[in-house]
């Protein structure tokens, strides 16, 4: 367990440090979450910043999934959850029925942990995204197509095969292929789910370089299993525990200095 | 951290068992079970293949290029062959497939994406199973009722709406089981860019179920093609070409099989079994067909 400990603290300071001047982008006030009856989330207020990537992170079916999932309303797929409270968006309440859900996800992109290409060819999986909201001539498709491959670092092992399926590709291309078509669309906020969880080692590589350059375009929320991965590519961290936030930060301080026991404990490995 | 070994066990004072526990009577249990599964499958298959056989024992016989070209015998005469019937019992077919299809597909969408598992779903689900199993006189006779007789006589239009009467609960089934094996995560996808529903089913769960729902309308087809009963009440038949408008009896293979067949003229029994064996190699046809598209299908 200390070698855990040892190995996320090197991690640490990888990542570009947090930005704590950047403005605001999604503002979360006193969430609660229900599936059912079940109460998953208890009053969650937390801030996420412009352009920065903040990790979630907790054991099991503490609700950081729950949590990232209203942020697109993806769970409004399923009647029995549902949401209460505010989570502002620039300022608009996205959990408002005034808000046209699929414009939202147009604005919120997800990626989930196992990767899910469309049964369609390469080129189409992303164009697919694209032409839901925009009426492009087919140059200006096919350069937003080469455009979203060449930010997911697909581009070369792409080019030559845009007409084959995107089933054929490798998982790890697979999920390139997935951010591609999330970033295709020019969203404003990324999500992504245990994105790497079902990668091999380069794989994973491979993603948390290209979540590092989407920083720069993108604010992103990604929640992990991993806190190596947390350390090396968040800016902030938010620990949560049994449908509550436990304590958010700066991932430097929340990894060097944490102030709950239950943050401390946590990340040493001592429980989770 | 560091969980303790378990303290090493100490060497067992049970004796090992003797050998030769296991009854001779298990062996023989074992064999006859294996034999007689063995037997029944052979009893099985040779039914089937001896139908086969009979069929192209006697039907290649009354195979000719005129069985193609030439409408069906009169009572005496010579010669004669089945092309009104082939060319009706296609028209039928097609017909029956054509109305079935966006009704089954539509309604196992409606199932498997909408309905799930609500209580409407549920008793649309039961009724189709019944449907599924419903005897297919019946059928034909509810399309008598219902077409024959308002409208005044025999018609290609109602044997085609009583075919698809029997191929629709088929369709349903399989297009909403091979919608329910689309992963609930493509879904999840497809509105996670901002899709609407409709979008996510006819671009995603659609295009990744494709194969499947081909082959039910294509096992759908094998069944209909070969229905007799419901045809007796709706299309009946017709020894000569029928009208095109479809009104009137309709020619077709199943109900000419079973007139020719039981007829004195050794030319109509011949003619009779040259039809059944066309009919029978286009449902295998069909099904080969059906079953290479999903294999492909799982291959990808």
């Amino acid at each position: 367990m200390s070698t855990i400990a040892l190995n996320t603290s090197s991690a640490i300071g990888n990542a570009a440090a947090a930005d704590a001047s950047a403005p605001v982008r999604i503002a979360v006030k006193d969430l609660n979450f229900y599936y059912g009856d079940f109460r998953s989330l208890k009053d969650i207020s937390l801030d996420f910043y412009d352009r920065q990537v903040t990790a979630l992170i907790g054991p099991s079916g503490c609700g950081k999934s729950t949590l990232l999932r209203t942020f697109n309303r993806i769970y409004s797929l399923y009647p029995e959850q549902r949401a209460e409270g505010q989570i502002l968006l620039d300022g608009q309440n996205v959990l408002s029925p005034s808000v046209d859900v699929n414009e939202l996800r147009a604005r919120v992109g997800m990626v989930f942990q196992k990767p899910t290409p469309f049964p369609m060819s390469i080129y189409d999986n992303i164009a697919f995204g694209i032409k839901l909201y925009e009426k492009l001539s087919k140059s200006e498709l096919d350069d937003r197509v080469e455009e979203a491959l060449r930010k997911a670092a697909l581009w070369d092992e792409a080019k030559d095969k845009l007409r084959q399926s995107g089933m054929g590709l490798s998982g790890g291309q697979q999920q390139r292929l997935c951010i591609a078509r999330t970033i295709a669309q020019r969203p404003e906020v990324i999500l992504l789910d245990e994105p790497t969880s079902a990668l091999d080692p380069i794989s994973t590589g491979k993603i948390e370089e290209l979540i590092e350059q989407l920083r720069s375009e993108f604010t992103i929320v990604i929640v992990t299993h991993n806190m190596q991965q947390a350390a090396r590519i968040s800016q902030f961290t938010a620990f949560m525990y049994l449908g509550e936030l436990v304590e958010f930060g700066p991932t430097t301080r929340m990894f060097m200095n944490p102030v709950k026991k239950q943050t401390q404990d946590y990340i040493t490995g001592r429980f989770g | 951290m560091d969980t303790a070994l378990p303290a090493r066990v100490a060497p067992t004072t049970v004796a090992p068992a003797p050998w030769g526990r296991v009854r001779r009577s298990r062996h023989v249990a074992n064999q006859a079970l294996k034999i007689i599964c063995t037997l029944f499958t052979i009893l099985g298959a040779t039914v089937l293949g001896w139908i086969l056989l009979m069929l192209l024992y006697e039907g290649i016989g009354g195979l000719s290029p005129a069985v193609f070209t030439e409408t069906t015998p009169g009572p005496g005469s010579q010669g004669g062959g089945i092309a009104n019937a082939l060319v009706g019992s296609l028209i039928l077919t097609f017909l029956g497939i054509v109305v079935a299809t966006p009704v089954g597909v539509l309604a196992g969408t409606y199932l498997a994406e909408y309905g799930k598992a609500s209580k409407l779903a549920e008793i649309i689900r039961f009724v189709n199973d019944i449907l599924l199993a419903a005897p297919s006189i019946l059928i034909g006779l509810f399309v008598y009722m219902l077409m024959v007789q308002p409208m005044g006589g025999y018609s290609g239009w109602a044997g085609g709406v009583a075919l698809a009467i029997i191929a629709v609960p088929v369709i349903v089934r399989t297009t909403e089981d091979m919608l329910r094996l689309v992963p609930g995560s493509l879904r999840e996808a497809g509105a996670a860019l901002g899709a609407p529903m409709s979008t996510v089913i006819i671009h995603i769960s659609w295009k990744a179920a494709r194969a499947g729902m081909v082959t039910g309308i294509l096992l759908a087809t094998a069944r209909i093609a070969g229905e007799t009963a419901p045809l007796l009440f709706t299309a009946l038949n017709n020894n000569f070409w029928f009208n095109p408008t479809l009104m009137g009896g309709v020619s077709n293979l199943p109900v000419m099989i079973f007139q020719f067949a039981l007829s004195p003229y050794e030319n109509w029994r011949e003619l009779a079994w040259a039809g059944a064996l066309i009919i029978t190699m286009s449902i295998l046809a069909l099904s080969v067909v059906a079953r290479l598209l999903l294999r492909k299908d799982k291959a990808r």
